[in-house]
């Protein structure tokens, strides 16, 4: 990897960082509308994996996967639009925080709070360039709690049957809300069920960005070339609460000490310090982040909220309906 | 074998003297909208070769289409109907076969809220059809009978389409696959093979959201939909001997209502009957009632009546069944009772 490529990756990965601790304070600030969902932690998985796909390729990102979203093309001032529901975000004010953020002109297919609903979609994604005869992955994220569902298994069970061009990110990050994976499951390994419906699969340590990256590339490049799915489990702490809201009280704070020492934002910054002359241009990057969180956060606060006449407006496909506003 | 025209065949369908069973007309339906649209591709349990689906829809297709687009799933409703979300936003237009309506509980969660909301959340087109296979009077019992339209009546961003012809049955069934946003067609299953009637060939399209007022008379107003349109029919006829002249109004798409159609009805007539196989509470038939009742209360005569399923599971035993469901006894005894009130 160059030192450009480096340095890209940590772009991403430090505009996810700034935008999250906007945001944050937003929020705490009482400037925020509803709840919303930290990133914290999970900065290397969701950039270091988005990061490996190529222009067609199609990704369905959840809610901690803010860094994915940016890469693969909405910017910082639609989603903060979107968080503060207002008409210039991606939703038009019609889903909440980071759910439901599609851009299909981006490739991009929005979430929805019934994890791992992406993954039968963005199979169906990977189906569909199948079907014509595309060249193109589909890739699809979902945590470590979705990964106790039927519909989970039903995915991984198609995926590999039909050898669908698909990449499944499952971010383990320890706990599904309150209840941590051990009280959830007797399975240590999440990867392994994966193999067993025939996909390739590894685990890979999820605050290495260069780590994710590499096995995203590879499983990319493996579902292009026809050789069929794969599964990446990348495994991080989620360091704060499930939402805002969420003190995370239940969560040791020895494991969160222990992870914070591992931030994968701060250790990738030291680790590209350490050559000589980047520390400027890591200066600059952070800089620039914040400059565009900024700028992000007076765009969205200047946007118009939707306009309450139009509420009942976009539930339906008409080929006919006026352009909105 | 029942004559669909109900006497009302248009010139030229009669000119044709082409019949078709309920059944062949879905087939006829798929077959052509795949001839025509390379987007228009079958997924579904048991639809691939030459067993084509546990009623024999498919039949045929994946010799002529191949197995590239007459997709055979495993059991996995959840799963494959989140799979058709996900061709269909990218802009392929997949036909669901639930093997049975009854399983469409299992994808529930993925047509109600994922395709479902698609549209309104991100203006994201989900052009797919479901196709769930309904109704009974087969003595199949509480899991191969039901008729769950109105838990996807209540839910914005569907389209639910119920056919009681063959004609309608082709006819909605090239609408749903032509239409940009996701419909439920359900096909009644007491129809199969128990109904022929004219269906056109070639291109038929019947609006969704357009009732057809299938019989014309001043007494009162049946306004019902699928297998028990036959019923109505049925029990009308019977009531003409007696002096009794019932319009009989076939809603053929339940979501949206055709509004128009039911107030046309009402004003013409001052006298309305529901029916439908589905149980009653909260059904289709309440929505119908509840739309009188606001809209044209002035021009009723007599209270809105309802003849529907009873609120049980749908029953096993013969006895039990036939007390369950509305059929032409039952609605010949509750037009009679609504005409002399």
């Amino acid at each position: 990897m160059t030192a450009d490529e480096q340095l890209t990756l940590y772009y991403w990965m430090q505009l996810t960082r700034a935008f999250d601790e906007r945001m944050l304070a937003h929020w705490k600030q009482g400037r925020g509308v509803g709840g919303t969902f930290s990133q914290r932690g999970h900065e290397a998985i969701s950039v270091g994996a988005a990061a490996a796909l190529g222009p067609g390729d199609v990704v369905s990102p959840m809610h901690r996967d803010l860094g994915a979203f940016l890469l693969r093309g909405l910017t910082p001032r639609e989603i903060f639009a979107n968080l503060l529901g207002r008409e210039t975000g991606p939703t038009r004010g019609r889903d909440a925080n980071l759910h439901g953020m599609s851009a299909l002109d981006r490739g991009i297919i929005g979430y929805i709070s019934h994890l791992p609903h992406s993954l039968p979609v963005a199979l169906g994604v990977a189906m569909s360039f199948r079907y014509r005869d595309e060249p193109k992955v589909a890739m699809a994220f979902t945590g470590d709690g979705a990964t106790n569902t039927g519909l989970y298994h039903e995915v991984l069970n198609m995926a590999g049957l039909y050898n669908a061009p698909l990449v499944v990110i499952v971010e383990n990050n320890q706990y599904a809300y309150s209840t941590p994976c051990r009280q959830a499951s007797k399975v240590e390994i999440i990867s392994g069920h994966a193999a067993g419906y025939g996909l390739q699969t590894t685990a890979v340590d999820g605050n290495d960005v260069e780590q994710v990256h590499a096995a995203a590339c590879a499983a990319v490049q493996r579902a292009r070339a026809g050789g069929g799915p794969s599964l990446i489990e990348a495994n991080t702490l989620r360091m704060l609460g499930h939402a805002v809201h969420d003190g995370a009280e239940y969560v040791p704070r020895e494991l969160l000490a222990a992870w914070e020492a591992r931030d994968p934002v701060s250790c990738y910054r030291r680790k590209l310090a350490a050559a000589p002359a980047t520390t400027d241009r890591l200066d600059d990057i952070e800089r620039r982040c914040r400059q565009e969180v900024e700028d992000a956060v007076a765009f969205a606060e200047a946007s118009p909220w939707p306009d309450p006449s139009t509420v009942t407006r976009g539930v339906y496909a008409v080929a006919q309906e006026p352009p909105e506003g | 074998m029942i004559d669909s025209t109900f006497g009302f065949a248009g010139a030229d369908e009669a000119a044709s003297g082409r019949e078709l069973t309920y059944i062949a007309a879905i087939s006829e339906a798929l077959r052509e909208e795949m001839r025509r649209d390379p987007r228009v591709l079958l997924l579904g349990e048991d639809i691939g070769g030459d067993f084509g689906g546990a009623f024999k829809v498919t039949r045929g297709l994946e010799a002529e289409f191949g197995a590239r687009r007459v997709i055979n799933t495993p059991i996995a409703e959840l799963g494959f109907t989140g799979m058709a979300t996900g061709m269909a936003l990218m802009g392929l237009r997949p036909v669901v076969e639930m093997q049975f309506a009854d399983f469409i509980s299992c994808a529930f969660d993925s047509i109600v809220q994922f395709a479902a909301t698609a549209h309104y959340r991100h203006l994201g087109a989900v052009p797919w059809v479901v196709r769930a296979p309904s109704d009974g009077g087969l003595r199949s019992g509480p899991f191969h009978s039901q008729n769950p339209e109105a838990w996807f009546v209540h839910t914005p961003g569907l389209k639910v389409v119920a056919p009681g012809t063959p004609a309608d049955a082709k006819g909605l069934l090239t609408a749903a696959i032509r239409d940009d946003n996701p419909v439920i067609y359900f096909e009644s299953k007491p129809l199969y093979r128990t109904m022929k009637g004219p269906v056109p060939a070639g291109e038929h399209v019947v609006p969704i959201g357009k009732g057809h007022v299938v019989r014309h008379g001043g007494s009162l107003s049946i306004i019902t939909y699928g297998a028990q349109l036959r019923e109505a029919v049925a029990a009308a006829e019977r009531l003409a001997t007696e002096g009794v002249e019932c319009e009989v109004l076939d809603l053929r798409t339940l979501k949206p209502l055709d509004t128009e159609a039911i107030l046309s009805t009402v004003r013409r007539t001052s006298r309305v009957l529901v029916v439908h196989s589905a149980n009653q509470l909260a059904g289709v038939g309440a929505e119908v009632a509840a739309l009188i009742a606001e809209h044209a209360f002035e021009c009723l005569d007599a209270p809105v009546m309802r003849l529907a399923g009873l609120d049980t599971p749908v029953p096993f035993s013969p006895p039990l069944e036939d007390a369950y469901r509305p059929n032409a006894a039952k609605i010949y005894e509750a037009a009679k009772a609504l005409a002399r009130y």
